[in-house]
């Protein structure tokens, strides 16, 4: 028998029963729940007259919907007060655990879970967001649902799902210093497109991939989908498992020791065949930041902005994401002007992201006319934090240090971008309007973020160290 | 869910890449309005002019494609977020099928969820479709048969995982289907709990 992939391992470990065609019935070992579909799917289950198939699998906390001003509470942005309602009632009277504001757990779904060990190596998750792919950083098997999807787990505790083909990603070399996950990322979907991944679960391999901190393989992962795949991969190794243990909600003794015994076993086999590879030379990966309204739209931050007719079938639209981005063919991206700086989101809102800022904001000053926020991921990110005083450092640069929560990454809370201003953010879409309506956003890492809120403008932050 | 047997309309291009779930419905939409209130806000960013007037520029504003139950599209259509809203805006719009290279995944499955219909086919034809369906006369899908028939008399087979197939022709309710493997859900949940106990939160556990 050929080998087996890890993502070969990690399905075939939760189908119930296979129902012909290439489609099997899964088993959903986490359900996770936030404050947009969360309320909505309560309320269906109730009203077909369901009951939850098994409450102590679901986890909800709001996150999209609410205000990270400081001292906000449900109700500071009232239409996600209505959400975080819905939630917290439905998962009350469903018996579902709840994280609340101002609670430890609280956060966004795709930072709290793994933090709190509520996600752990080898367990399926799902969620109402396409970045749940974020949590196969850690050897999950997770991806993003819809609704239904999430009314159907509620009900039955699986999904019927057709698996998805599989691809590697190899990342040789190594990532010079000053160069990110987030780097790597972004110049993995320019190089390979934002369809490249679409029908397929991507595993990233290789000796850059190992060196790697969890953290950063989270934020790997996290973009997966902007690659067009459901699933992103890492296979745990040690440095996982040292990550997980002493978690919250992760297994303890005994139990600790069989689930790494298990994890170890995570891996690709050496004979397993993939349906596509591709190489990646990390070594070549630069600060990179994007310039259109596609997460492909990605370059290193020392390049021009590309003639759109240079763009072959994709000149127009190329022309349609300059014109939206306010941009001229061939100018340096270094050296745009910025008006807002967000740093936060799933992709980048963990300690280390919020480390990696303040050690470029330390002892700086935000330039004049530039709004800068920071927005920790979890309330357990926004405590240690300020256990380590960054929330200090943050503020005396001139930054705002807010609540935890998806904030101007999705902008559902009415944190906007104004029309026409440009951003750097180190969330993961630059979609036209994905900031407000006329928002200009470049995506980038935490230390381009926080270099771009000092110098008021894109800047390598290797010439800020 | 509303059963699609065959559908018949003028197909409007909407030749771009990567139309993601963000432009099809904004956020804010979905934060203040129902599910059946979407329709006037699809495509907004495209549609409507910052005055919040129509752009005759857009395809959909054009009198022939106006209300057009199908959409031809570019390759990696509904990709990004996985807001089903994406999916009901545009049944709001009346639209009831998307033909384009390829889909988003979670787009893809959320169509079936609620009775539009997903059609993959090569770029090259349905770059063809949009040229012979330029005029707006109208375009047949035919589910039962799963062909196509064109406004130039030609058709075109296209391909529909069965078991998807089964449930939009007759609306079915996929929870229903799944609760008929209860017993097999709840073996393997037992026998699970025995080969990875770590798998199981306490909370879990401590339930009957």
């Amino acid at each position: 028998m050929a080998g087996r992939t890890l993502f070969d391992k990690l399905w075939d470990a939760h189908v119930v029963r296979d129902l012909g065609d290439g489609w099997a019935l899964l088993h959903i070992d986490r359900h996770l729940m936030h404050d947009l579909g969360g309320g909505p799917g309560f309320a269906e289950i109730a009203a077909r007259g369901l009951e939850l198939h098994d409450p102590g699998l679901t986890f909800a906390t709001p996150d999209h919907a609410v205000s990270s001003q400081p001292g906000r509470v449900a109700t500071t942005f009232p239409l996600g007060g209505r959400l975080h309602a819905a939630l917290r009632d439905g998962a009350k009277s469903a018996g579902v655990q709840f994280f609340d504001l101002g609670a430890p757990g609280q956060g966004i779904v795709h930072v709290m879970a793994p933090e709190l060990g509520i996600v752990l190596p080898g367990l399926s998750v799902v969620c109402t967001d396409s970045h749940t792919c974020t949590n196969g950083g850690i050897g999950a098997l997770a991806f993003g649902i819809g609704s239904s999807e999430s009314v159907h787990v509620l009900a039955t505790q699986t999904l019927r799902q057709q698996k998805p083909r599989r691809m590697r990603i190899r990342c040789e070399g190594t990532l010079a210093s000053g160069v990110t996950a987030k780097d790597l990322a972004l110049h993995i979907i320019g190089r390979l497109g934002a369809a490249a991944g679409v029908g397929h679960a991507v595993e990233f391999a290789g000796p850059a991939i190992e060196a790697l901190e969890v953290e950063a393989r989270l934020t790997l992962c996290n973009l997966a989908v902007e690659l067009g795949a459901r699933f992103g991969l890492v296979a745990p190794d040690e440095r996982t498992i040292a990550w997980v243990a002493g978690r919250p909600w992760a297994p303890e003794g005994a139990a600790f020791e069989a689930a790494a015994a298990y994890w170890r076993k995570l891996t690709t086999d050496p004979d397993a065949v993939f349906d596509s590879e591709e190489t990646i030379d990390a070594s070549q990966v630069a600060p990179t930041v994007t310039w259109g309204t596609s997460p492909e739209h990605a370059i290193a931050i020392d390049a021009a902005v590309p003639d759109p007719a240079t763009l072959g079938p994709r000149a127009q639209e190329g022309a349609a994401a300059l014109a939206y981005m306010g941009l001229q063919p061939n100018a340096p991206i270094a050296g745009t002007p910025v008006d807002w700086v967000f740093i936060g989101s799933c992709a980048n809102s963990r300690l280390s992201d919020l480390r990696a800022a303040a050690q470029i904001a330390r002892g700086r000053k935000v330039a004049s006319g530039v709004k800068a926020w920071v927005v920790p991921g979890s309330e357990i990110v926004k405590r240690a934090a300020e256990a380590e005083g960054l929330h200090r450092l943050f503020t005396e640069a001139g930054f705002e240090w807010r609540e935890p929560g998806c904030s101007m990454c999705v902008a559902a809370n009415g944190e906007q971008v104004p029309p026409g201003q440009r951003s750097v953010s180190t969330s993961n879409r630059n979609f036209v309007g994905r900031q407000g309506p006329g928002a200009r956003t470049h995506l980038a890492s935490p230390a381009v973020a926080a270099a771009a809120a000092i110098a008021g403008c894109i800047i390598d932050p290797r010439a800020l160290r | 869910m509303t059963p699609f047997t065959t559908v018949v309309g003028p197909a409007a291009p909407l030749m771009r890449d990567n139309v993601d779930t963000d432009v099809i419905i904004r956020i804010e939409r979905l934060t203040s309005l129902g599910r059946n209130e979407l329709g006037p806000y699809a495509l907004e960013a495209l549609r409507l002019r910052a005055d919040g007037s129509e752009d005759p520029g857009f395809v959909l504003n054009q009198p022939p494609f106006r209300g057009a139950p199908i959409l031809l599209a570019g390759s990696n259509f509904g990709c990004g977020s996985s807001r089903e809203g994406a999916v009901w805006a545009l049944m709001g719009l009346d639209v009831r099928c998307v033909i384009a290279p390829s889909f988003g995944d979670i787009f893809f499955s959320n169509c079936f969820q609620n009775g539009l219909l997903p059609i993959r086919l090569p770029a090259p034809t349905v770059e063809r479709l949009a040229a012979a369906c330029a005029g707006g006369a109208p375009v047949t899908v035919d589910l039962q048969q799963c062909v196509l028939r064109t406004p130039d008399n030609s058709t075109v087979p296209f391909t529909v995982d069965a078991l998807r197939r089964e449930g939009l022709l007759k609306g079915l309710d996929d929870i229903g289907l799944t609760l008929q493997h209860d017993d097999a859900i709840r073996t393997w949940q037992r026998e699970d709990r025995i080969r990875r106990p770590w798998a199981w939160p306490a909370a879990a556990l401590e339930r009957p």
